[in-house]
């Protein structure tokens, strides 16, 4: 028998006995910009490919709650820093090695150009609508002209930040449960999950509600591949990194990730969409809330398990 | 340079000296530490096996806290020392879970904190202070680039483990077993 002892008393408050520096904000956060990622991805794609008139709702509805994400996205960012009043420094360096450093730069590019994006939109929601000041008028046909390379700019910087979050916890080494290359893809995959989950549920027409179900199907597909694969290199690894996955196989995280995400997040709404598309009626909100908790549930689940999971004592 | 410490292991009381001498010495605020006494019990009764360790920041030469700081606050200074600048810090709590040896902490007044080596006292060529204080003369600091320093000629003499190498940190802890 071995055990290891801090007998010092080392209480640091939110690193002993477990790491637990990230609260909600943390996941809540991941999860926000996840979907906006996923949604301006669409809107961008599709716009790129000329569906304008096919799907609405993905390329001008949906991105409108973009902005609202995003900006409550970096309010529980802004609420999770300790040392507030410097949050500026951020923007006073530019550093390569660090997720959160590309995070910061790419949010602050993403947030103006969803609300740009949006903005190019609103008359045709709101036909009474007009922009007091006569530049703005002008502003917004010049966006309306160069609309297809806001596009392709849109498009990179929804993926950076779709990927950047998985990355952002696969980077830290010293918490073996994130430190796994399938996280990135996992977090994208499920961005663009919720994303579509969401674009399904504004979607008006059948049309295109059925590919957005679609394609929802096959991301969620892509997430159960991801996540067998993060358990089977997990297994395959070192023995911190099998601590972390036995987290998971029997561990305290056992029945909430595979009941809350594996089972209520990706095989139900799976299956519901399997039904829809066999032609029975689904309301289309129960699949979408239920793709929404498991990709919420997620984000909490691995934030709050990765901090649990350790090298030393 | 490349500032060093070797912890003895044998000699090691578990006594806390160390501790107390660095939260006087640094003004670290109360219920917080930034160095710690680990007791590690290995078999059973009556075949036990005891070791005691004094652990702190590994100050690593390739660190993950440097490393993942989106501010640059978390850098390398002073003969390797790996510092925190507390205005350029925003409290993100990156480098907290990047670190597999929990080394840092938030200041209760919002930025991170952690063992400097006493960079304060070295750069006038004190010891560190809980290196200075400890009664079993355990621990040793210095410059491993340095041949003759002392620690390079304990590390040549005595055995030595580091904690979890295997974290990729190249940490500059030595663990004299």
């Amino acid at each position: 028998m071995r055990e290891e002892l801090i007998i010092s008393g080392r209480m640091n408050p939110m690193v002993d006995p477990t790491l637990n520096i990230w609260h909600w904000q943390i996941p809540l956060y991941l999860f926000l910009g996840g979907v906006a990622a996923g949604i301006l991805f669409f809107a961008s794609l599709y716009y790129i490919m000329g569906r304008e008139k096919k799907y609405p709702a993905a390329i001008k509805w949906a991105p409108m709650l973009t902005p609202f994400l995003l900006i409550i996205g970096l309010g529980a960012l802004f609420l999770d820093l300790t040392h507030k009043a410097f949050f500026w420094q951020l923007y006073l360096a530019i550093r390569l090695e660090s997720p959160m450093s590309w995070g910061a730069w790419t949010l602050l590019a993403i947030t103006p150009l969803s609300i740009v994006w949006s903005a190019t939109w609103l008359k045709e929601l709101l036909p009474a609508w007009h922009w007091k000041y006569p530049f703005l008028e002008e502003l917004e046909a010049f966006f309306i002209r160069y609309r297809l390379i806001l596009a392709w700019i849109m498009l990179l910087y929804a993926v950076i930040l779709g990927v950047y979050t998985g990355i952002l916890l696969s980077a830290f080494n010293a918490r073996p449960l994130w430190n796994t290359s399938i996280l990135g893809p996992l977090f994208f995959a499920s961005s663009l999950s919720t994303g579509a989950a969401v674009i399904m549920l504004m979607a008006k027409s059948h049309l295109e509600r059925n590919i957005f179900s679609r394609i929802d199907l096959m991301m969620i597909g892509i997430e159960l591949f991801l996540i067998v694969h993060i358990f089977m290199g997990f297994q395959a690894s070192t023995q911190v990194q099998i601590d972390a996955a036995n987290m998971f196989l029997g561990g305290p995280y056992t029945e909430v990730f595979w009941i809350f995400v594996v089972f209520i997040g990706l095989l139900v709404p799976a299956f519901l969409e399997v039904l829809e598309l066999l032609g029975y009626k689904i309301p289309i909100v129960i699949t979408s809330t239920l793709v929404l908790t498991g990709g919420l549930f997620l984000r909490f689940i691995i934030v709050y398990a990765g901090q649990a999971s350790r090298y030393l004592y | 340079m490349r500032f060093a410490m070797a912890i003895d292991t044998k000699k090691c009381v578990g006594c806390s000296d160390c501790v107390v001498a660095c939260q006087t010495e640094n003004n670290v605020p109360i219920g917080y530490c930034r160095d710690w006494i680990v007791e590690v019990n290995e078999g059973t009764y009556p075949q036990l096996e005891m070791e005691i360790r004094s652990e702190r920041c590994n100050h690593c030469t390739n660190s993950p806290c440097v490393r993942c700081c989106p501010t640059g606050a978390s850098h390398y200074d002073y003969g390797g020392t790996v510092l925190v600048t507390a205005h350029k810090c925003i409290g993100c709590g990156a480098c907290i879970a990047s670190c597999p040896y929990d080394a840092r902490y938030t200041h209760p007044k919002g930025y991170v904190d952690k063992c400097t080596f006493c960079v304060h006292r070295i750069k006038d060529g004190l010891p560190p202070a809980c290196v200075a204080v400890c009664p079993t003369k355990c621990l040793y600091f210095g410059d491993t680039d340095d041949p003759r320093s002392e620690i390079s000629q304990v590390l040549k003499k005595r055995k030595y483990k580091r904690l979890i190498p295997e974290a990729g940190t190249n940490p500059n802890l030595y663990f004299l077993i």
